[in-house]
């Protein structure tokens, strides 16, 4: 690890309650990089955001085998690019499938995979071996 | 979660007193917009002015209330948008659906 890296690996019941701590988590890793010279408030908005979506994904989708009941979250910063992993236990689904919202459909459901691949640059869902899955999601920072 | 409603010039203010609006407490929103149509109340405004930060879900619940709104030969109006949180509407494009005001008295006016 780097001298300037950071990396947080945070597991929190799978409850929404928890949903504004991580947000808050995410908020702060924003302030705190050093070699983002963009608008930084937008940033720490961004990150809340994604944390949430796929947190709440997680709880509501994934975790119904997760023995210890909880949402496993990787951040990692490294050189320009923030790095987001979450586990979860659940029976997985083909994030491809997902179609972004037709705008002209008023639809209460179907935002969540929508904002997270406008904000980050790279978004992909596997199969982590025996362990679930790993929705991964990347962004540059420049 | 933290919710005031108040009557005035015939239109119900709903003022919620979170920093968030998301998968947490979007449902009680939900649920209380729900209620209100149910009773008869036929004219809601939703004042956003507390809330900072709103993610899917509680996107979710505004476009419940106004399909409710709809439904109901209703209406359902939003004021006192943040920053980010109107970005969060034109993102979704619902800024085009919801009629948005800068302050309470102004969409009483409206």
């Amino acid at each position: 690890m780097r001298n300037r890296d950071i990396e947080l690996d945070i597991k929190v019941p799978n409850q929404t309650r928890y949903l504004s701590l991580i947000g808050r988590i995410g908020e702060d890793i924003a302030r705190e990089i050093d070699r983002f010279s963009g608008d930084r408030e937008t940033l720490a908005y961004q990150i809340n955001l994604v944390l949430t979506e796929a947190m709440t994904n997680a709880i509501k989708y994934g975790n119904s085998d997760c023995s210890d009941n909880c949402v496993h979250i990787l951040i990692n910063i490294a050189e320009n690019e923030l790095l987001i992993r979450i586990f979860d236990f659940g029976q997985g689904f083909d994030i491809n499938e997902v179609q972004s919202p037709d705008f002209n459909q008023l639809e209460d459901r179907g935002r969540g995979i929508f904002l997270i691949r406008e904000i980050m640059d790279s978004v992909t869902y596997i199969r982590n071996g025996d362990n679930g899955n790993v929705l991964e999601m990347i962004k540059q920072l420049d | 979660m933290n919710i005031t409603t108040e009557e005035i010039k015939n239109t119900i203010v709903i003022q919620i007193n979170e920093e968030r609006l998301d998968a947490h407490n979007s449902g009680e929103l939900k649920a209380e917009v729900q209620s209100l149509f149910e009773k008869g109340k036929l004219s809601l405004l939703i004042d956003l002015k507390t809330v900072r930060f709103i993610d899917s879900s509680g996107l979710g619940a505004l476009v419940s209330g106004f399909k409710n709104a709809t439904t109901n030969h209703g209406t359902l109006k939003l004021s006192s948008l943040q920053p980010q949180v109107k970005s969060m509407f034109e993102l979704t494009r619902l800024h085009r659906v919801f009629e948005i005001f800068p302050t309470v008295a102004d969409a009483l006016e409206g």
